[in-house]
């Protein structure tokens, strides 16, 4: 688990890519911001004593209501999170990262946000994050081949947005 | 003699092969699932394999958005279909992690019993689909023959053959049937007669060992990096199990039980057992070190059950607690991954204080253990592409979820 240690020191290593944490959560974790993600990440998997190695698992989450009767109860801010958990196999802890993001790039509907890739760190990357962008919407700077993954290459749209409308046909199948 | 290419008595010079694109699949849903591999070929030699995947996808992940997380239990077997009480356990455990559970003795030892016994269902169709990718059908008749004792052993526990539902937050949906314990008892007693004839069937088999030993060598720093879990990693000498190391909510399942990570250090795996011999050519991280890691782990888990079953017959407490079907979760978010058969299983769950997941999310094991296929099959015979990926064990369902 991440300790409070760990976020001081990153802090001080890093500045203002840490943009925050949450040590009260079950899972506690830590908020960096996208242009420090690299250097940050790198520096979890080599510094000893740290040694995340593994990368377990890369998800996006959508934090938007479409619904604007239940917007108003929403309890969250509207954003997009993209979600590191990782694990160190020497010392046997986990970790939790976050990245969060607009919803859109500068705001303007329909340009993807970004975020830099990190499969040059671990390899699991590369296709969580082909599936994060094929789902979820995200676009990975420098990934080294940035493919939708589990929908067919000529799908349209981010099924797991929260705002998502099923198309109406594909290929002539009826969507909806 | 005249060296000229054009003359046709020299064959040598007039075998020249061009690059081949060829197409793998999709196969059919019975072996591993629906899995497409486009090889670039010269000749034999594959210079590159890029997996295509996605065909088995069901947007599980979406439907769970819609869903109470009792109701997603259901959609979590379908996921590694070979091992859906493995899913069950691993979605469970995430729940109950948010909800803070905390479960009663006898729940917890029937779940290892369980839990064990679909990891032997599934390392057993595990050892016989890899036999049918190598060409040969007997082992999948004999692994086939268990599995049904096993899935005999679950239907008079759950009613379901393959999709079971039966674990779920806060226990089990029952308890097990009075004589379930004597079955599985005489199941077990005769099972390790039957893992020996596959050891002689494959594990000892000349072609076998020839087929697998020194093929898809995978190194353990490449399996780490590419997030390779379960017997995949343990096959590369890497001494990880979250069954030991994991989280507590996980391992205190385990608490107390004899139980030593199946892995080789020192050249030696854990030696309690009459194990077959290690042939002296395999390297570690082969296929046939990833197989041979399967089979021990059957034995293992035989060990497992038969002292959770000790465990369980006097242990104390209900086999659950109760649970309302649209209970509250409470806002906040949790991860967690249990050892499934394939590897790590991770369920993500952000809850915004309904009964209603906000966010579901499931790591798939193979899906990182597939995608090591592209550096594993770089310069291998056209044949041995079968043998790697089927060393990998993967099951298409799980992947693309």
């Amino acid at each position: 688990m991440s300790g409070p240690n760990l976020v001081d020191q990153l802090k001080q290593r890093f500045g203002e890519a840490i943009t925050g944490a949450n040590l009260e959560a079950i899972d506690p974790w830590i908020e960096v911001s996208p242009q420090g993600l690299v250097e940050v990440c790198r520096h979890l998997h080599d510094e000893p004593g740290l040694e995340f190695n593994l990368l377990n698992c890369i998800s996006g989450v959508d934090y938007f209501q479409p619904d604007e009767k239940k917007a108003k109860k929403f309890p969250w801010d509207v954003h997009l999170e993209v979600v590191y958990h990782m694990w160190s196999l020497p010392h046997k802890r986990s970790l939790v990262l976050k990245v969060m993001l607009p919803r859109w790039k500068d705001d303007k509907e329909g340009e993807l946000p970004e975020v830099p890739t990190v499969s040059g760190i671990w390899r699991t990357a590369d296709w969580h994050e082909r599936e994060v962008y094929d789902l979820m919407g995200v676009r990975f700077i420098g990934h080294p081949d940035p493919r939708r993954i589990l929908c067919p290459e000529d799908w349209v749209g981010h099924p797991l947005r929260r705002d998502y409308e099923m198309p109406l046909e594909y290929h002539g199948i009826r969507g909806r | 003699m005249s060296t000229d290419v054009d003359d046709p008595r020299i064959v040598e010079f007039d075998v020249r092969t061009d690059e081949m694109l060829v197409n793998m699949g999709p196969q059919h849903p019975s072996t591993h699932g629906v899995l497409r591999l486009v090889l670039r070929t010269d000749g034999e030699i594959v210079s590159e394999v890029t997996p295509h995947i996605g065909y088995l996808h069901r947007c599980a992940e979406k439907i769970g958005e819609n869903l109470t997380p009792r109701q997603w239990i259901p959609y979590t077997d379908r996921m590694d279909y070979l091992a859906g009480m493995n899913m069950n356990l691993g979605w469970s455990l995430t729940v109950e992690k948010l909800l803070n559970y905390e479960l009663p003795e006898k729940a917890r030892h029937l779940r290892v019993i369980i839990a064990e016994l679909n990891r032997i269902a599934s390392h057993f169709v595990g050892m016989g689909a890899y036999g049918l990718d190598l060409g040969t059908f007997s082992p999948f008749l004999y692994a086939f023959r268990e599995r049904e004792k096993i899935l005999d052993l679950f239907e008079d526990a759950c009613g379901a053959r393959l999709t079971y539902s039966y674990i779920t937050p806060g226990g089990a949906t029952d308890d097990l049937p009075a004589g379930w314990l004597k079955k599985c008892e005489t199941f077990l007693d005769q099972l390790l007669a039957v893992i020996d004839e596959c050891h002689t069937l494959l594990t000892t088999n000349e072609i076998f060992i020839r087929r697998t030993v020194n093929v898809g060598v995978l190194s353990p720093e490449m399996a780490i990096n590419y997030g390779c879990t379960g017997p995949v990693l343990r096959g590369s000498g890497v001494d990880h199990d979250l069954r030991r190391d994991g989280e507590e909510r996980y391992t205190e399942m385990y608490d107390g039980y004899a139980f030593e990570v199946i892995c080789e250090t020192d050249g030696h795996y854990p030696s309690d057992h009459d194990y077959p011999p290690v042939p002296e050519s395999a390297v570690l991280g082969d296929c046939w070190h990833r197989f041979y890691v399967r089979m021990l782990e059957v034995i293992q888990a035989m060990d497992l059950i038969r002292q959770a079953m000790d465990r369980y017959s006097t242990a104390e407490g209900d086999y659950g607690v109760p649970i309302k079907l649209f209970e509250k979760l409470p806002k906040g978010e949790v991860y967690l991954e249990t050892e499934c058969p394939r590897g790590q299983m991770g369920f993500y769950l952000v809850s915004d204080g309904t009964s209603i997941p906000w966010r579901t999310r499931a790591r798939s094991s193979c899906f990182s253990n597939l995608s090591v296929t592209e550096e594993l099959c770089r310069g291998v015979l056209l044949a041995d592409v079968p043998a790697v990926v089927g060393s990998l064990d993967i099951v298409m369902g799980e992947i693309d979820r």
